[in-house]
């Protein structure tokens, strides 16, 4: 089946099942490794991507869901945050702060983190737990929190 | 522990392929003498290697390669701040990469020509005793682990390799200069004559210092003259981890490849009878079946479509007999193969079973953990590809680039020679990913799984496990029983300790006590079972942290004493550990008020050569509910390398032993793993985290690991403040088993 999406302003017409997980198109057909498997059901959120501006946990959203819609990815991310450098702002701030550490749950981390921070620019702890339920094995979780209240300072 | 005395002159001159001597012979004579090391990583125009691990570029930017692999621990910008501080270069010129899979970059060489009369890290020593591991396999050998990096690698290797490199450095510019070395000095990546003003780059002075040999003990700078060590660095791996572009071994493409998923026997050691092969092979994309000695791998265009297909196999398999085991069954084994007592001795100090029995008052117990897996947060993965010429390239994060790609050839039936391993970014390690099974030698893993699949397809192919795989086919943290009988004299102190165990694991010393016992009988017995066993992060201190210290704090209780000051009085001759001890309780208020129903608990832990205590503050609701508010640590590491990353591993640390303490477990029913996922082997997220603070002391003692001596005394911190704040004592792990309801709850429930 043929689907077309648009990850990071661009459209790709595909041949695939449509109940692919977007997870999978991004990475095998599109090459855009940086949005990452870690559980396959939704649960550590290192998959997050972001579809019209909402966190989303690619693993498991079909593509057919997306077409019609805005695909944001890590590789994207600073891009579609408007930001003039080749960083967005929070991802500066998780370079000043020193967060990741293997780095590997980092981009789901930003792309959930991103989202809190649009809806709440200054989100509190209790806000921060409620939103930010992605898995870390390596325990960034203080350095998420402090990068997290360093842009909200700024 | 097996310990090596050669000399450090060995390391220099005689070392071969680590030594500066013949390699800079070697390597700067002229491209037809180029050494392994040169073609393997100085081929740019006019670039040279100054010592093993040291490469200067025309521009004077040094490249340090550092043989080991960075998983978040920083290890690559340790090492190269300490090579770099030793050589006097600029840090704004210095960059950092893994090393390749080479003999040349092997660690282990350090092990057999310099030491010093230094200890070898036991994670060696144990993976080269390992018994399938050859001597011919010796020479393969390039770990990260026992926390190993820094206080072997980077203090034995890097600074000598930088002082050496410096000391040639200086020389070749008071030839050129004509003037005597002890008037040159080197600076930020320069060397100087101040008398005359001249001075030179180390770039434009390498090619000169290639004809010099390098001093055999070249002098190491003082701690007082640091420049660079000391500071807390940035880390060169972080920027490429905020953009998506770092590369793991997941994230590899190869042209033409294709992707490889798993469809596992359940049951430990079971084998695959029959599966419905024609009918997996006409869904979407899938090119192959291949059968593996614990499943059947089936091969596809893209991943997804592989995991499908391996879904929908239906395996007949032949357990063996071992679907009969579960966890109260090996527990049960366990406690059998204890009380036959047929032990191995770790410690015998003074007459234990005579102080026993004239002993006024006794205390006993029995501690146990479960089984853990590692679940580090990129599955499993290896890409192989063995082409038609019988040459093979791997990409994969391996915590033994070396080992690995020794395993690879071994199993695809190859020379080492014809295996080239691409050494990728692993998103977490904590020990799962180094190729081999102490005592499960014929534990296969997913490196020989991927290359069991590649000699079967003219591709090349990347093997993928699912979060379902990786926790159901782990090599798991061994469950441990440990048994406790201890004599305590009218004071309360005790007199004689008696400890038996199953299974001794690495390292030695995890069982034993800091603390003056006077009699001490420490003895373990085999129990094996079919479950596979590994590494995980701290290895056996994981479990024996949690069995001693939880155990020290019930003789503080029978002894009606403070669990901190009992501890204190048992270590007076113990100089490192009442300091560390000291200090965190200081730090935690210990002692002072706190909320009602808050209540602290201490642990202390030596581990990979750094002593560690921690104070845990909790509370439990009326409703039994566990909380964790704060953790403070205290950490004598001998000296910070970089004090960023000493936080960030001591805080890593706390937080995966906390992860295991407060729900880790994996239970065997049937001979399979229950667990499958994360919503099942549960981790800790943001809302559950403790403030932790982390208070280092440097009291210049012989540099100590960080990648793990933290994680160790959290469990037994946070048991012994639940203890404090219900009276109920924990003895099984993890506490999310144990109703903390206070009994006057229950009563109160139960009247209503």
């Amino acid at each position: 089946m043929s689907v077309t999406i648009k990850v990071n302003g661009v459209s790709h017409t595909l041949d695939i099942e449509l109940e692919m997980p977007l997870l999978w198109v991004l990475r095998d057909e599109l090459g855009l490794t940086g949005t990452k498997f870690g559980c396959g059901v939704a649960s550590c959120g290192a998959c997050t991507v972001h579809v019209d501006g909402e966190a989303v946990r690619s693993c498991m959203t079909p593509v057919s869901a997306v077409e019609n819609h805005d695909v944001v990815t890590i590789e994207g991310l600073a891009e579609a945050s408007g930001a003039r450098a080749a960083l967005a702002p929070i991802q500066a701030a998780w370079i000043a702060e020193q967060v990741p550490q293997c780095g590997y749950c980092q981009s789901g981390m930003l792309m959930a983190v991103s989202v809190l921070l649009k809806e709440k620019p200054k989100p509190t702890d209790a806000e921060i737990d409620e939103a930010i339920t992605n898995i870390c094995r390596c325990g960034t979780y203080p350095r998420v929190r402090a990068a997290i209240h360093s842009l909200s300072n700024t | 522990m097996e310990i090596k005395k050669p000399t450090r002159r060995g390391f220099l001159i005689g070392g071969g392929l680590v030594g500066g001597g013949l390699l800079l012979g070697y390597a700067w004579s002229g491209p037809s003498r180029l050494s392994l090391q040169d073609k393997a990583v100085a081929g740019g125009e006019g670039e040279r290697l100054v010592t093993t691990w040291l490469k200067l570029a025309p521009d004077n930017v040094l490249t340090v390669y550092v043989p080991h692999s960075d998983m978040g621990q920083g290890v690559i910008t340790a090492l190269a701040m300490m090579a770099a501080e030793e050589m006097e270069a600029d840090w704004s010129l210095v960059r950092a990469e893994q090393a390749p899979a080479e003999q040349a970059f092997a660690n282990e060489s350090l092990s057999q020509n310099f030491t010093d009369g230094i200890e070898i890290p036991s994670i060696l020593t144990g993976i080269n005793n390992a018994a399938w591991y050859g001597v011919a396999k010796l020479m393969h050998l390039q770990v990260t682990g026992g926390s190993s990096s820094v206080r072997w690698t980077g203090q034995h290797g890097m600074r000598v390799a930088g002082a050496a490199a410096k000391d040639l450095l200086i020389r070749a510019a008071a030839r050129r200069w004509n003037v005597d070395p002890s008037q040159c000095v080197a600076r930020l990546s320069h060397v100087h004559h101040d008398a005359s003003g001249k001075s030179a780059t180390f770039a434009e002075l390498a090619a000169d210092a290639a004809e010099l040999s390098p001093l055999s003990n070249p002098v190491l700078k003082s701690p007082k003259d640091y420049t660079i060590v000391g500071k807390p660095i940035p880390r060169f791996d972080i920027p490429p981890k905020v953009d998506g572009s770092a590369k793991y071994g997941i994230d590899v493409h190869v042209p033409g490849m294709l992707h490889a998923a798993i469809k596992f026997a359940p049951v430990f050691g079971a084998e695959v009878v029959s599966y419905n092969e024609a009918e997996i092979l006409k869904r979407p994309g899938v090119k192959k079946l291949v059968r593996l000695p614990v499943g059947v791998a089936v091969v596809a265009n893209n991943f997804w479509r592989a995991k499908e297909a391996a879904a929908a196999l239906e395996l007949k398999i032949d357990t063996k007999g071992n679907d009969t085991r579960s966890t109260a069954s090996i527990y049960a084994q366990h406690d059998k193969d204890i009380a036959a007592d047929d032990s191995a001795k770790d410690v015998e100090i003074g007459d234990t079973e005579a102080a026993l029995k004239g002993a006024s008052r006794l205390v006993e117990a029995t501690y146990r953990v479960p089984y853990l897996a590692h679940a580090c947060m990129e599955p499993m993965n290896c890409t192989v590809w063995i082409k038609a010429d019988g040459k093979a390239e791997v990409w994969v994060g391996a915590q033994d680039a070396l080992g690995t790609r020794g395993r690879i050839a071994d199993v695809a039936g190859l020379s080492f020679d014809d295996v080239t391993l691409h050494p990728m970014l692993l998103g977490g390690g904590f020990g799962r990913r180094i190729p081999v099974r102490k005592g499960f030698a014929d534990f296969p893993s997913e490196i020989d799984f991927a290359a069991l699949i590649a000699k079967e397809v003219d591709a090349p192919v990347k093997l993928v496990y699912t979060r379902e795989d990786d926790v159901q086919h782990d090599a798991y943290r061994p469950a441990v029983t440990s048994v406790f009988k201890v004599a305590l004299d009218a004071e309360g102190q005790p007199v004689a300790w008696r400890n038996r165990y199953v299974t001794k694991d690495d390292p030695a010393e995890a069982a034993h006590i800091p603390y003056a016992v006077a009699n001490q009988s420490i003895r373990s017995v085999e129990s094996p079972t079919p479950v596979p066993r590994g590494p995980w992060r701290s290895v056996a201190h994981s479990q024996h942290t949690f069995f001693t210290e939880s155990f020290v704090d019930e003789l503080a209780h029978e002894a009606g004493k403070d669990p901190f000051e009992y501890r204190r009085a048992l270590l007076k001759d113990q100089p490192r550990h009442l300091a560390v001890l000291e200090l965190a309780a200081a730090k935690a208020g210990w002692g002072t008020p706190l909320p009602k129903g808050h209540a602290r608990g201490i642990a202390i832990q030596e581990a990979f050569k750094t002593i560690v205590a921690e104070v845990a503050e909790v509370s439990v609701s009326h409703t039994g509910e566990l909380k964790v508010h704060r953790v403070v640590a205290a950490v004598d590491c001998g000296r910070m390398i970089n004090p960023n990353t000493v936080e960030q591993q001591v805080e890593s640390g706390i937080i995966f032993g906390l992860t295991a303490a407060l729900r880790g477990e994996i239970t065997i029913d049937k001979g399979a793993v229950v667990q499958s996922n994360f919503l099942d082997y549960e981790m800790l997220h943001m809302a559950d985290m403790p403030s932790i603070e982390v208070h280092v002391i440097e009291s210049g003692a012989a540099l100590g690991g960080l990648g793990e001596p933290a994680t160790p005394p959290i469990a037994a911190a946070v048991s012994n403040a639940v203890f404090a704040a219900t009276g109920k004592r924990i003895r099984e792990l993890p506490l999310k088993k144990h109703d903390l309801t206070p009994l006057a709850a229950k009563l109160a429930q139960a009247a209503e």
